[in-house]
């Protein structure tokens, strides 16, 4: 096989499922609950200095990384109680606050002047493996393999669990679910917990992979808000398909265009898709009355 | 009572007539009619006759009010895209894409300021619609995201093309003439877009913006098209920020990548929630007060973008009317001393 070629699936594959991983969490929340947590970004950055600083006080990574994921799920749940129970139902407003709140965790950090070479996270699995003749890290292949486990898992939860159908009864129909006795501020709670969680997951596992710079922040919303608006709401397969198109778009182009070109595809995929199919690749008709 | 003097009494400036009607009052004097004008003329000379005080203040203060002019024509383009229900994050995209035509204007065809700023005002305003056109079947949340990616994904394209002179920008570019010419030219923007957006939505044009806002559906029930009524809304949103944009980069002759930074987005945001959306004037009170303060905090590097953001939350959450109508209303609800008239009569 071509060398180019199988570079092209191979690392396509990966940076399919970074994004994947990245939106994960966003668009759990934003399906289930309604709310664009436009923290996301802040909680993601935030997880990957949490981690850091606890493996400074003596943890070992995977422990470190646990305790980050469940210390940033409670803080994802007071963010729901604080920030955006008092201003529920207004869209406009739980954006705002949201992303003020995304806004000042990430430029709280810049601040105290995490930005240097020392915050980094360790990977998990060193060494490297060939596949295809093209040599990948294991770091990068845990990343695949944690996306795909991530997204079956989530799906099976919110399919087959009590939990999870009492979320998703919730978000197609408040008022009924409401009538069978699911609590909405539990609900949305719980979801922005799940959500947040998903954020801290994506930063343990994907952060190793270089420094923790302060705009893998908002580039984490960035690539959160593609892949969502891409692939279509509440859809796991439109999830799928979004970031699979924009990882590969931008691995192609990186390839055969231009190492450079790669960034400048979100933008065109996004219009181009958007201008065409306003519900996203896979949305449903009721996400396209909400939309359009 | 307490505090009022003999053959006095307190009286509410409203009287208790705006329990009825909420701006209308009974002017039955000239009193009553200075109370009206005071809040509404000293802002108007202030800011008229600022440029005038020239070397009296310094260049640094001229250079704020610079700015929270500049804020405060990007914030008010904001509350016009707001009143029509289309939530932007990302004003930076209106305001690099008139900055680039300018600077383009200028570097490329050697065009004057006097020339590009105008060109610039309008053909960026139209190119920023265009490019937004295709995107504006989407609505609330969506239209938030795609205008929060967009200025960042502009920036990134200039930087991985190189196109517009890439990651240097374009410098070197035609100064204004003098200061005292830039404040004014800048001052008198920002007034005749507060009072033609005021005119804008009360006129029946501007009513069924906010009736997209309220109701989409029943617009295009009722037989508009509603695809070009948000693409107007967007160009008429977008001249201001526009204008601002080529303003900017001829005053700094210099247009770059910064232009479409995260400042441009999130200051004009926070200043319209803080002085309130859906008056125009609160747009402007909250860039007075917002630009200033953030200029205080400028040693503190990054923190006073913590401190906005903060802001931006405890008024989203805690006065969401934001501090514009708020004053307001407290200023018709003082109370004054007037004398009782039987009293005086009878001594």
């Amino acid at each position: 096989m071509d060398g180019l070629l199988a570079s092209t699936l191979v690392y396509g594959l990966v940076s399919s499922a970074t994004l994947l991983l990245t939106a994960l969490g966003f668009s759990l929340t934003f399906g289930l609950s309604g709310v664009a947590n436009f923290a996301h970004g802040g909680l993601y950055l935030l997880s990957g200095f949490t981690a850091w600083m606890l493996m400074k006080a003596g943890l070992p990574f995977l422990a470190a990384a646990g305790l980050t994921v469940v210390l940033v799920g409670v803080l994802g749940a007071l963010l729901y109680r604080v920030v955006i129970m008092p201003v529920r139902g207004i869209v406009l407003a739980e954006v705002i606050s949201t992303f003020a709140v995304g806004v000042a965790i990430i430029e709280f950090f810049r601040w105290k002047g995490f930005t240097t070479y020392d915050y980094a996270l360790p990977e998990l699995v060193e060494g490297s493996v060939e596949i295809l003749g093209v040599s990948v890290d294991w770091q990068r292949l845990l990343i695949v393999g944690i996306a795909l486990a991530l997204t079956l898992g989530l799906w099976a939860f919110t399919h087959w669990t009590k939990i999870g159908l009492a979320l998703r009864g919730m978000s197609q129909d408040e008022y009924t679910a409401l009538s069978v006795g699911i609590e909405s501020d539990w609900a949305a709670m719980l979801s922005l917990a799940l959500g947040s969680a998903l954020a801290a997951v994506a930063a343990v596992v994907l952060l190793p992979l270089g420094i923790i710079s302060i705009n893998s922040g908002y580039d984490a919303l960035l690539v959160a808000l593609a892949v969502t608006v891409l692939g279509g709401l509440e859809s796991t397969a439109g999830m799928i398909a979004g970031s699979l198109i924009l990882g590969f778009a931008v691995t192609l182009t990186g390839n055969y265009v231009g190492p450079r070109w790669g960034e400048v595809v979100y933008l065109g995929a996004i219009v181009v898709v958007l201008t065409f199919r306003p519900s996203g690749l896979l949305g449903s008709s009721k996400q396209l009355e909400e939309r359009v | 009572m307490s505090g009022v003097p003999q053959g006095f009494r307190r009286e509410r400036v409203d009287r208790g007539v705006a329990v009825r009607a909420r701006d209308v009052f009974a002017l039955s004097s000239n009193r009553d009619l200075a109370w009206l004008l005071l809040p509404r003329v000293v802002p108007l000379v202030l800011l008229l006759a600022f440029p005038l005080l020239g070397s009296r203040i310094s260049g640094y203060g001229q250079t704020v009010m610079l700015n929270t002019l500049v804020v405060s024509l990007l914030a008010l383009s904001w509350d016009l895209l707001a009143s029509a229900g289309l939530v932007s994050l990302g004003q930076a995209f209106f305001f690099g894409l008139g900055g680039y035509v300018a600077g383009w204007l200028n570097a490329r065809l050697g065009l004057p300021p006097a020339l590009t700023i105008p060109i610039a005002t309008v053909a960026g305003a139209a190119i920023s619609t265009a490019l937004l056109f295709p995107l504006l079947r989407l609505r609330g949340i969506y239209f938030g995201m795609i205008t929060f990616a967009l200025p960042l994904l502009l920036m990134r394209v200039v930087e991985t093309t190189g196109v517009l002179g890439g990651t240097e920008g374009l410098s070197g570019l035609t100064p204004l003439p003098n200061r005292t010419l830039e404040l004014y030219l800048v001052t008198i923007a920002a007034l005749v877009t507060l009072l033609a957006f005021r005119r804008l939505a009360t006129s029946d044009y501007g009513l069924l913006f906010q009736a997209i806002r309220d109701n989409d559906r029943a617009v295009i029930a009722s037989g508009f098209d509603l695809q070009r009524r948000k693409a107007q809304v967007v160009f008429l949103a977008a001249l201001p920020a526009a204008f601002a944009g080529a303003f900017v980069t001829h005053r700094y002759q210099f247009v770059g990548m910064p232009a479409f930074a995260m400042d441009y987005s999130t200051l004009p945001l926070t200043s319209a929630v803080i002085g309130g959306p859906g008056s125009f004037f609160g747009a402007m009170v909250g860039a007075f007060i917002l630009v200033p303060l953030s200029e205080l905090l400028r040693e503190f590097g990054s923190l006073r973008v913590v401190v906005y953001s903060a802001m931006l939350l405890v008024f989203t959450i805690g006065l969401p009317e934001g501090l514009f109508r708020f004053a307001a209303r407290k200023w018709t609800q003082l109370e004054r001393l007037v004398p009782i008239e039987e009293a005086a009569r009878e001594r």
